[in-house]
């Protein structure tokens, strides 16, 4: 016989309405959430404001030759930054393309049923590892293995084909050719991830349909797979090109450190995030004032790169899953 | 012979023999790929052989004791880096962990189609591709500058930038997975929204939470390049948070550029060290992110 008012308190109901203090609690916890969230935005746009407001006396009197200046002397108080826009931009596109090859046929390999479920489970673990291995580790490593490893190929390769520009240096040490061998091996496990899933994507009958009109396997991923993916791996791409743009140990280690402009696979160069870890440390008033606006143009550049690879991820992805996003 | 049987010729040959050229093709794409995927292998056995035959040969107890040697000196270790390195991922941790599981129970529950969520979410993306050296250029100019000294403080500020994207994303995944229906009926009890996330959404939620946090403080672990003018390199034992401070990372970077024997075993040495550290936690990550059912 239930005769009391529904929503009155009763001792044994394992329902109640929340009571004043539950409300305000509520209200700060939810409070506390908001700001957390807006915590996030204001870091990103901190960021930007204070790396912007250091490079401003650079900025000021240097202005956009900065960007295409080629020496950076500290004694002369000369700074340009095309030698490691250029060494940026060469390096990370030699690892895009291995590493982008490599990753690619890494994530068609695990998804497209190659594979026992047992010997998968193997694969994935190595490109897991492999994106667990901390730079400095990978610098270490091409020092001591890479650049030993490579250097008799890379002579070789001067000798008989030293007219063509790629190899009209010697490798003498650190060099373009290890850093981007090297990474390309970090930028692997990213393009391979994305990758992975851009392929999960694709509905299983749209496959089905592809070996239903006779297609072979590979007719089936090359033909048809792949292109449905297509966006998906592109944004991949472009996510492991921002990665390598801004990675920045490895580098440091491996390709030498030199400001100069060169074609060369076995050149020495320089890129922004190397030019960075090496100068920044030892670096006076003035010059840390450059080295702020170099900061602020791979800011610029790693951001765009960032966004855009973003932004075409979410399109693809939702355009994929049917406006789910 | 029943009607039910198929006419021969009426439907296509379905083996496919090696006198197709497709067929060929698809084979040796497949032995392509099998390539690719063992030379994408090959790296990685490289650096774990090195490791553990050029790192493995020095370890013993005195690395963890002991501090760094000077130029020709022998012997010596790198207890002091080990400890900042965990210092400094402490307080990375202790930042970033709160304010990456708050904003993350905002994107997941309690407004994920609002503008800000939106927004967060997107950056919280852009900011994983974040070049961790400018978390570093960041910090110095924030911190560093103030202080007027190199710091554990300001290295761990620096590790906190890195660590909270991350966190935010995979817990924000984690709490999604917590079914609506577990949530409706904790409203429906008369539940305000913050204890429906307290007791419901984040006990639910807890092994892929933790997971994400532990693969965050995994990632952070290996990073040098933040900490190399933010908390600098120090020879001696940490005595305060406000002061040049020790790290692995740093250390390797160090010691790998310098003409001794003994500093390049200890490069070595550490990143055995360091890679273990990483590894332990990636493991630790996959353990607790496990479904118990």
């Amino acid at each position: 016989m239930v005769d009391t008012h529904p929503f009155a308190a009763d001792a044994d109901a394992i329902t109640r309405p929340p009571s004043r203090r539950e409300f305000a609690l509520d209200r700060s916890f939810t409070g506390l959430t908001t700001a957390s969230a807006w915590a996030l935005v204001l870091l990103v746009a901190y960021i930007l404001y204070e790396i912007g407001r250091q490079a401003l006396p650079a900025i000021h009197d240097y202005h956009v030759g900065f960007l295409w200046g080629t020496t950076w002397d500290a004694q002369k108080e000369t700074f340009g930054v095309l030698p490691a826009i250029w060494g940026t931009i060469y390096s990370s596109l030699l690892a895009l393309m291995i590493g982008g090859f490599f990753g690619i046929t890494m994530a068609i390999f695990l998804t497209q049923g190659f594979l026992p479920a047992r010997l998968a489970v193997v694969f994935r673990t190595i490109v897991d590892m492999l994106a667990a291995i901390p730079s400095v580790v990978f610098g270490l490593w091409g020092i001591f293995v890479v650049i030993p490893t490579i250097r008799p190929v890379a002579d070789l390769l001067h000798d008989w084909l030293g007219f063509i520009p790629y190899f009209s240096t010697t490798l003498s040490g650190p060099g373009l050719l290890p850093a981007a061998l090297v990474l390309a091996i970090m930028v692997l496990p990213t393009v391979a991830a994305i990758s992975q899933d851009a392929l999960q994507l694709v509905p299983y009958r749209t496959k089905e349909a592809a070996y239903g009109m006779g297609a072979t396997r590979w007719e089936a991923i090359l033909k048809v797979m792949l292109p449905t993916a297509a966006g998906g791996i592109f944004s991949a791409l472009v996510l492991g090109f921002g990665r390598a743009l801004g990675e920045t140990m490895a580098l440091a280690m491996l390709i030498g450190n030199s400001n100069q402009i060169s074609v060369s696979l076995f050149a020495p160069a320089n890129t922004l995030a190397s030019l960075l870890a090496s100068n920044f440390p030892e670096a006076g008033q003035i010059e840390r004032q450059a080295l702020m606006y170099a900061a602020l143009v791979l800011l610029a550049i790693t951001l765009a790169v960032n966004v855009a690879g973003n932004y075409i991820l979410a399109l693809t992805t939702r355009r994929m899953s049917g406006g789910r996003s | 012979m029943s009607d039910t049987s198929v006419p021969a010729g009426a439907l296509p040959k379905l083996d496919r023999s090696f006198s197709e050229i497709r067929a060929i093709k698809s084979a040796l794409l497949t032995t392509g790929a099998w390539v690719v995927a063992l030379l994408a292998a090959l790296p990685l056995v490289s650096v774990l052989y090195m490791l553990i035959v050029q790192g493995g040969a020095r370890l013993s107890l005195e690395l963890l004791t002991d501090l760094p040697p000077a130029g020709f000196e022998v012997g010596g270790g790198f207890g002091n880096a080990i400890l900042g390195t965990f210092v400094m991922v402490g307080i990375a941790a202790l930042i970033a962990i709160p304010i990456g599981i708050l904003a993350a129970a905002y994107l997941a529950d309690l407004a994920p189609d609002s503008r800000l969520a939106k927004v967060t979410r997107f950056l919280a993306k852009v900011l994983t591709g974040f070049p961790s050296i400018l978390a570093g250029v960041f910090v110095y100019a924030v911190i560093v500058l103030a202080m007027g000294t190199y710091s554990a403080l300001a290295g761990g500020v620096a590790l906190a930038v890195l660590m909270v994207p991350t966190i935010v994303l995979t817990a924000e995944e984690a709490m999604k997975m917590v079914p609506r229906k577990m949530k409706d009926a904790a409203i429906g009890m008369g539940c305000t929204r913050s204890q429906v996330i307290w007791q419901v959404v984040l006990p639910t939620g807890l092994p892929g939470i933790l997971t994400g946090v532990i693969l965050a403080v995994a990632r952070v672990a290996g990073e040098s390049a933040p900490l190399l003018f933010t908390a600098l390199f120090s020879n001696y034992w940490l005595s305060g948070l406000a002061e040049p401070t020790a790290s692995l990372s740093i250390l390797i970077y160090n010691f790998s550029s310098m003409p001794f024997d003994n500093q390049i075993e200890l490069a070595w040495a550490a990143s055995l060290v360091l890679v273990l550290i990483v590894l332990v936690f990636n493991i630790l990550s996959r353990l607790v992110g496990r479904p118990t059912a």
